[in-house]
């Protein structure tokens, strides 16, 4: 099991209830984090989109996440 | 010629690639600039920074903050950003824009935080040589930094708030 850090913004912000929140699993692909949370969190699954960011660029779902990555989770993007 | 002089001129024409190479790295950070903000943008520094003496064209974009959303009177927006992956995205579109079109200068700034309808949120200006492609350029900016960085804004309605675009149900009614 390990632990990643994962950071928050926007709506996912609101609906994990922190900017950043510890996530503990056995899987270490992007696509085992976005499962990991939505089982955590349903309300998740409401948003039109769910990306997520490695060291400040997007990553495709098969990455593997190493525990000292800075992950982010982007919900739609708004601005303008 | 003095010793000193002779030597400086040697050191100058030994290094020349090196000192050119300088003068280009140093160049263009004064006509390009990247910034999220929480302070009021200063729309004419955006354009003063993308100026170019060589540009006959400076395009700007600004975006602001409409009083009305969904039918509902807009109260203010909250604007919140990834600030690092934000920059690096914005970056990147810049590098891609720059590929398409001849930029001489360029320069985005994003506002994030509490803004009210009427206030700047976001500033893109860009030059080039000639008007056409420093309105495509510009209007390919904002189109993708809208699509891809990350930032985002919550409407504040007199009864209720909605972050913009979060929600296929809403996304359709815009």
């Amino acid at each position: 099991m390990k632990r990643y850090s994962v950071k928050a913004f926007g709506v996912a912000r609101e609906i994990l209830g922190g900017k950043e929140i510890a996530v503990d699993m056995e899987g270490q692909t992007v696509a085992f984090l976005r499962n990991e949370l939505l089982v955590k969190y349903p309300a998740l699954s409401g948003l039109r989109s769910l990306l997520v960011a490695v060291n400040n660029v997007y990553a495709e779902d098969h990455q593997r996440l190493s525990e000292s990555d800075e992950i982010a989770l982007i919900p739609p993007v708004s601005g303008g | 010629m003095e010793y000193r002089t002779w030597n400086l001129l040697l050191f100058a024409s030994e290094n020349f690639t090196f000192i050119y190479s300088l003068l280009l790295f140093v160049q263009p950070t004064y006509r390009n600039m990247i910034k999220i903000t929480e302070k009021p943008i200063d729309v004419q520094k955006v354009i003063d920074t993308a100026s170019s003496l060589g540009a006959g064209a400076v395009n700007v974009f600004v975006g602001t903050v409409r009083n009305n959303a969904h039918g509902k009177n807009v109260v203010w927006l909250e604007y919140e950003a990834y600030e690092t992956m934000a920059v690096a995205e914005i970056r990147k579109i810049i590098d891609d824009a720059s590929h398409r079109w001849p930029l001489l200068g360029w320069a985005v700034s994003h506002r994030i935080g509490t803004l009210r309808p009427g206030e700047v949120a976001v500033v893109v200006a860009v030059s080039t040589p000639h008007r056409r492609d420093s309105f495509d350029a510009c209007q390919y900016i904002i189109d993708t930094l809208k699509e891809k960085a990350p930032i985002w804004k919550k409407e504040v309605f007199e009864d209720g708030e909605e972050w913009v675009s979060a929600r296929p149900e809403l996304a359709a009614k815009v």
